[in-house]
């Protein structure tokens, strides 16, 4: 009996520790994000450096996250008219698309990509400032980590992301119609038309919502990962690796939680 | 005006400082020495609360520095890390007036590159470097350039870890005559870390050696050549023999 006991609770203790290695984790990134929001309504605000976020993360992100949309549009395209054939409605494919790519993947391909891009270069380089003393001298320059270095990037990669995903809904959509006129016969004034009139602004505005939460994600692992790297190149080539990782998979959990939230049957 | 009482400070197992009690007067320049990996650097992040000690006290004019305001009290304060720590986004001049350009002491930019471009002459740097970044820089280079940058904003005390390694000899006096001139002229308090002995007798009007996690010896330099202390003779005298061991 002791013995059944004692089994079972080396597997309980096995099986939490686990979790409770998770939810300290989850602990340590909450008081994070509750520290950088702190920060964020109070003075000095470092404008120069949040400048130079947006243009981080949010203008060079384009090229990216346009080359995405794009191919991404394209290859929804062709697989509607196939699957739409098969019970003659390949008619649907310009709504599909649109709704396709403003709702789905216009902000989940593009906020994987700016994780991709942004999460790691975030975490690389203030794991590097942490690793080469320069978040120590920061400090003894009287001037706030938190409120420098996070604060800035947090900003701009909230507001920032959901223009990168307007964007790539724009530009997916497009890709769409080029295919549809080119190999597949649509006529493209009626494509167009198609489009414009069945989406409704809550198809792109959920989108745009979901971009917002998106981008805080992507800076706050960036962030967080870098701030607390590990010693010499190792911790801070980990540091990035987490950082990516981390953001990429809570932005599919987040993309699922919002979209039960925002349409939900 | 410094004073440290007990310090103790173990990163896990590592027991790195011991008990340290050392005091500083305001306008004194203290020299610390002490074998590598004894735990200097570690001591000067203490007194900065960039490292928090386990146990012990450091008082600033009496005032436990853990209490008080944190803003105000690194005001007061400039460092030279051992490695520089040049912001490598910024350029050579926007590091050195990085106190320059915001809180309480911001100016215009123009004004600010002014101070800067004198704080680096004072360094022996020339304007031309200026508009360069951190890393186009040689490592001699940038560790004045972290010099500059500590003096900068003229503070009351001033932590120098390590200031002359990497500079050439000719440098490296003029770096000693410039900390010496901070002390002296602008009454400023100085802690340094060093292990090159002409600096030591160059800048120190007392001399502390941290040996085993915890102050060995202090005194003036000529106490120090006088003193018959057996891991200060070996250390100012390099012997690879005596009680400080040469593998650690
Ligand atoms: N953040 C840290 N985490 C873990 N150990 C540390 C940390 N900082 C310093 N140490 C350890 O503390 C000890 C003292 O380090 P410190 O940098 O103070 O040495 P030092 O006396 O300045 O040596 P050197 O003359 O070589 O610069 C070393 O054993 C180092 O490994
Ligand atoms: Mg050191």
């Amino acid at each position: 009996m002791t013995a059944i006991l004692d089994g079972s609770a080396g597997a309980l203790a096995a099986l939490g520790r686990p979790v409770l290695a998770v939810l300290a984790a989850v602990g340590r990134v909450a008081i994070f994000a509750a520290t950088a929001l702190g920060h964020l309504l109070r003075p000095p605000f470092y404008l120069r450096e949040f400048g130079q976020a947006v243009l981080q993360i949010g203008w060079f992100s384009l090229p990216v996250v346009g080359l995405t949309a794009i191919f991404t549009g394209g290859a929804l395209a062709l697989q509607i008219y196939a699957g739409g054939s098969r019970f003659d409605a390949q008619a649907v494919v310009p709504q599909i698309v649109a709704i396709g790519m403003a709702r789905e993947l216009g902000p989940v391909l593009g906020g994987l990509m700016v994780a991709a891009r942004v999460a790691s270069s975030i975490a690389a380089e203030i794991g590097t400032m942490k690793v080469t003393e320069q978040i120590d001298a920061l400090v003894t320059l009287s001037t706030n980590p938190f409120k420098y270095l996070v604060v800035p990037r947090l900003l701009a990669a909230t507001l920032t992301v959901p223009v990168l995903v307007a964007t790539g809904d724009a530009i997916g959509i497009m890709g769409g119609w080029l295919v549809g006129i080119t190999r597949l016969d649509f006529n493209s004034a009626t494509y167009l038309e198609n489009t414009v009139q069945f989406l409704q602004a809550w198809d792109i505005g959920s989108g745009l919502v979901k971009g917002a939460v998106f981008g805080f994600l992507v800076a706050l692992m960036g962030c967080y990962h870098g701030m607390t790297s590990g010693r010499g190149a190792q911790g801070v080539g980990a540091a990035t690796k987490g950082a990516v990782v981390a953001a990429s998979v809570l932005i599919l959990a987040a993309n699922y939680v919002l979209t039960e939230l925002f349409f939900q049957a | 005006m410094i004073a440290l009482t007990d310090v103790t400070k173990a990163f896990g197992e590592n027991r790195v400082l011991q008990g340290v009690n050392l005091s500083i007067a305001r306008g004194e320049s203290m020299v610390i020495i002490g074998g590598s990996g004894t735990g200097k650097s570690v001591l000067l992040k203490c007194v900065l609360g960039l490292v928090t000690p386990d146990s012990g006290q450091i008082t600033l004019e009496g005032e436990d520095v853990s209490r008080a305001e944190r803003d105000a009290f690194l005001a007061r304060f400039g460092m030279l890390f051992q490695g520089a720590a040049l912001f490598d986004s910024l350029r050579v001049w926007e590091n050195v007036a990085f106190r320059l350009l915001r809180g309480r002491l911001k100016r215009p930019r123009e004004a600010a590159r002014e101070i800067a471009i004198e704080k680096l002459r004072r360094v022996g740097l020339g304007p031309q470097v200026a508009d360069l970044y951190p890393a186009e820089l040689s490592g001699g280079m940038q560790k004045r350039v972290g010099l500059a940058r500590a003096i900068a904003a003229e503070p009351e005390v001033i932590f120098f870890d390590e200031p002359t390694t990497g500079l050439d000899p000719i440098m490296s006096g003029v770096i000693n005559d410039l900390i010496r001139e901070i002390v002296t002229e602008m009454g400023a308090t100085a802690m340094t870390i060093t292990h090159d002995m002409t600096s030591v007798r160059a800048i120190a009007d007392r001399v502390a050696m941290l040996h085993g996690g915890l102050v060995r010896w202090t005194g003036t330099v000529q106490e120090m050549d006088a003193t018959p202390d057996p891991y200060v003779q070996q250390f100012i005298h390099g012997r690879a023999e005596g009680p400080i061991p040469s593998v650690r």
